[in-house]
């Protein structure tokens, strides 16, 4: 099987952390990993914003970059999200017959991290050591647009060590919604402080989810008010081992939202 | 003679008329919502009423082991309904007619008030009484009949809380829902001649007052007003759907009754309750079912309303049938589940949106009915988290019609406007950027530029300039790492950089 990363535009300028992750997880559970370095991004934020002739040109890029491959992966199910349920309608819109072809057939083959471990590997324990106390907040494209259901929590109750705490009202959005979070950032603000209050409820001091870009919303509200507890990506947690643990709280080598220890760099 | 031939495009249908009705708001929906969002009562009024509701519907949902089934069978309802709009239209005002009633055709708001303005002329009373009802709203039939002087009464409690509150409704289901209890008693003793000066805001208590206050103006009435949830193309029956009983009283005591509905209510059969009418209580107050279900068809000598006029509204809907990506909004049958799970609408209240329909179905119906451009705002009034969809109880697509008017938004201005906007310029950009490698990997290096922002906590705070402004104003945002993940991965695995 030939598995690719689809690092996602976001993570790769703004994560790193995330896509090594991604790629320590898959790699531990003996696959090899290619990166097409033709990718660059899916298009969402440009469908999403009213901008999809635009997004045409990505969502040809996307479909023969990852042609080639039996199984593409991601750390973020919105990314995915949008590449099982966009890409077609603009390839239909905007392209050619051959195209919508061409993207359903990749987008068959497109999964979220939790989804391709779980129903491509089925695999529940990657064999992570994450000795912290942490709540998972389901990003509203994992939960109704891919319904991951409880993968990510399936996948979370077997990594040693750690300690799983429910989120309250965890299927309400926590506000960012790519441009949402900029044109109607009032409102964006006010979901994001319920968002944090019951996370803080919980005592976590980890947030995590399957998406940077709701992790980068959320842990940059918890950083502002200087709240004592963080993001981290899914894929971070089950990237981290007794023998290689991830090291937080060193605030003076890392990024206090949700970049990862930058040591690794 | 014959016709003569129309060459070149159809015309498209217009849009609901500007200068009447209540789809427009006056100002755009981050303005309005940032005023909402500071008003800590209505917070709290929003929060606690809707987390009550939905609660109440998941319970009643769960006990349903075919409601998928029903949501599939009310969406192909409505869909098929809406393919044969004109034929059932016209069986249903055939109908109608053949058991007395009459039927009207109103193009828009303005043709609609004016048939019920000359119908109430024409029965010599400067009062009516009504029932609660969306199209009335939408298209302002209040003002309308005030301003030629006849005072129209709203019997239903939230929308007589709302008129004497001299107010807007809020929520569809629930008019008043931004409003408590305390503020209601206010209101009450305010606005009643001979409300008791001792009144509590217990509910039972504000009930009794409005009980007492309506029921004179119930036996005193010769007309009535209504909408329609369900209008039945085969036999001509026009049904409402409700709580308090107000209607009923409606519906029976005066001798002339007159009901507008939107073309868009129709269903084919009175089978086609059957499904209906499981999906609108359970979806709409998280009932198994409504107190009172009020059908009626034509008139009956001797029994309730001696006259029947029945008037069929446009306002837009045709223009909205138009668009095979944004039509399945007509489908709404206006139950509010989607308002209820909306944490947009939970924290910003009905009146941000500035129409009448609120929330997320408000959001796709009020741009299509008056044209994109007069509610432009709206379809970014949502993060996409696409709960309104999960519950919507005839499965429309309110997140994918969402972007499509987003789309519909940005190509109408590009073909107004010589110049671009500065988004459109930024997304083409963007998009030019990111349609080839080479161009990205350069885009993303200068990124690191922004690592000089975030020296001091190693976060980048407060950036006081457009765009960034609106992130940072609430969010830190992290630092841009030293190297992107595909520098990294060509120093690891060598390759291209």
């Amino acid at each position: 099987m030939r598995t690719a990363l689809f690092i996602t535009c976001l993570a790769d300028a703004m994560f790193p952390e995330v896509g090594k992750a991604t790629v320590q997880v898959l790699e531990r559970l003996g696959q090899t990993v290619e990166f097409p370095a033709g990718q660059t991004c899916c298009g969402q934020m440009h469908v999403n914003t009213g901008y999809q002739k635009q997004a045409l040109p990505l969502v040809e890029r996307f479909a023969e970059v990852f042609w080639p491959y039996d199984a593409i992966v991601a750390p973020s199910g919105s990314c995915v999200g949008s590449v099982c349920h966009q890409h077609a309608m603009i390839a239909k819109r905007f392209g050619s017959p051959g195209l919508v072809e061409q993207v359903e057939a990749v987008a068959a083959r497109t999964y979220e991290l939790s989804e391709f471990l779980v129903d491509v590997l089925g695999v529940t324990d990657v064999g992570a050591y994450f000795p912290h106390r942490v709540t998972y907040h389901p990003t509203c494209h994992s939960l109704r647009m891919l319904r991951v259901g409880d993968k990510p929590i399936t996948l979370l109750r077997a990594v040693e060590a750690l300690e799983l705490v429910e989120l309250p009202a965890a299927d309400q959005c926590c506000g960012f919604g790519g441009t949402f979070a900029i044109k109607n950032s009032d409102t964006s603000t006010a979901m994001l402080a319920d968002k944090m209050r019951t996370v803080l409820d919980t005592g976590a001091e980890i947030c995590t989810a399957g998406d940077s870009s709701c992790l980068m919303h959320i842990g940059g509200g918890l950083s502002r008010i200087r709240a004592g507890a963080k993001t981290v990506h899914l894929a971070q947690i089950l990237a981290a081992t007794r023998e290689e643990p991830m090291v937080l709280g060193r605030a003076e080598r890392q990024a206090e939202v949700h970049a990862g220890p930058e040591a690794v760099l | 003679m014959n016709a003569p031939v129309m060459l070149g495009l159809p015309t498209m249908p217009p849009p609901a008329p500007r200068g009447v009705g209540n789809l427009r708001g006056d100002e755009k929906f981050p303005a309005a919502a940032r005023r909402a969002l500071a008003d800590t009562q209505l917070r709290r009024n929003l929060g606690k009423a809707t987390t009550t509701i939905r609660g109440k519907r998941a319970q009643v949902v769960a006990e349903l082991p075919d409601w998928e089934e029903l949501r599939e069978a009310g969406r192909q309802l409505k869909v098929h309904t809406m393919a044969d709009l004109p034929d059932y239209l016209a069986q249903l005002e055939s109908a109608v007619t053949a058991h007395g009633g009459v039927v009207h055709w109103a193009r828009d708001a303005n043709e609609a008030n004016q048939i019920v303005i000359e119908l109430i002329r024409g029965k010599g009373v400067d009062e009516v009484v009504k029932i609660k009802s969306m199209a009335t709203q939408e298209i302002g039939l209040n003002e309308a009949l005030e301003a030629v002087g006849i005072t129209a009464l709203e019997t239903d409690l939230a929308e007589l809380i709302v008129q004497l509150g001299d107010d807007k409704p809020s929520h569809i289901l629930v008019p008043a829902i931004h409003r408590n209890r305390a503020e209601i008693r206010e209101i009450f003793l305010r606005e009643m001649a001979d409300v008791d000066p001792a009144l509590s805001d217990e509910p039972a208590a504000l009930a009794g007052a409005a009980r007492q206050h309506l029921r004179r103006k119930f036996l005193s009435a010769k007309v009535a007003i209504s909408g329609a949830n369900f209008g039945i193309a085969e036999t001509g029956t026009l049904g409402v759907v409700e709580s308090e009983g107000n209607g009923r009283m409606c519906l029976t005591l005066p001798d002339t009754l007159i009901t507008i509905m939107g073309i868009e209510k129709l269903v084919p059969r009175w089978q086609d309750l059957e499904v209906f009418l499981q999906l609108l209580p359970r979806s709409s107050t998280g009932e198994r079912m409504n107190p009172y279900t009020s059908m009626w068809t034509g008139v009956t000598p001797g029994d309730g309303p001696e006259e029947f006029h029945l008037i069929l509204l446009d306002n837009g809907r045709t223009a909205v049938l138009a668009d095979a990506d944004g039509r399945d909004a007509l489908n709404c049958i206006r139950c509010s589940a989607c308002l209820n799970v909306c944490p947009v609408y939970e924290r910003t209240g009905g009146h941000a949106y500035g129409s009448v329909y609120p929330g997320p179905i408000g959001a796709i119906l009020s741009p299509q009915l008056t044209g994109i451009e007069d509610n432009a705002s709206l379809p970014y009034a949502s993060s996409l988290c696409g709960a309104c969809y999960d519950v919507c109880p005839v499965k429309i697509n309110i997140p994918e019609i969402l972007v499509h008017l987003r789309a519909k938004h940005t190509e109408t201005y590009a073909s107004e406007h010589r110049v671009p906007s500065a988004e459109a310029a930024a997304m083409s950009t963007a998009a030019w950027v990111m349609s080839n490698p080479k161009r990205w990997t350069l885009a993303l290096r200068s990124g690191r530029l922004g690592r000089i922002l975030g020296r001091k906590r190693n976060v980048i705070g407060d950036v006081p300039l457009p765009l960034a402004k609106q992130w940072t104003d609430a969010r830190d945002l992290a630092r841009p790492p030293k190297q992107t993940f595909r520098d990294w991965w060509a120093a690891e695995h060598g390759g291209e950089r």
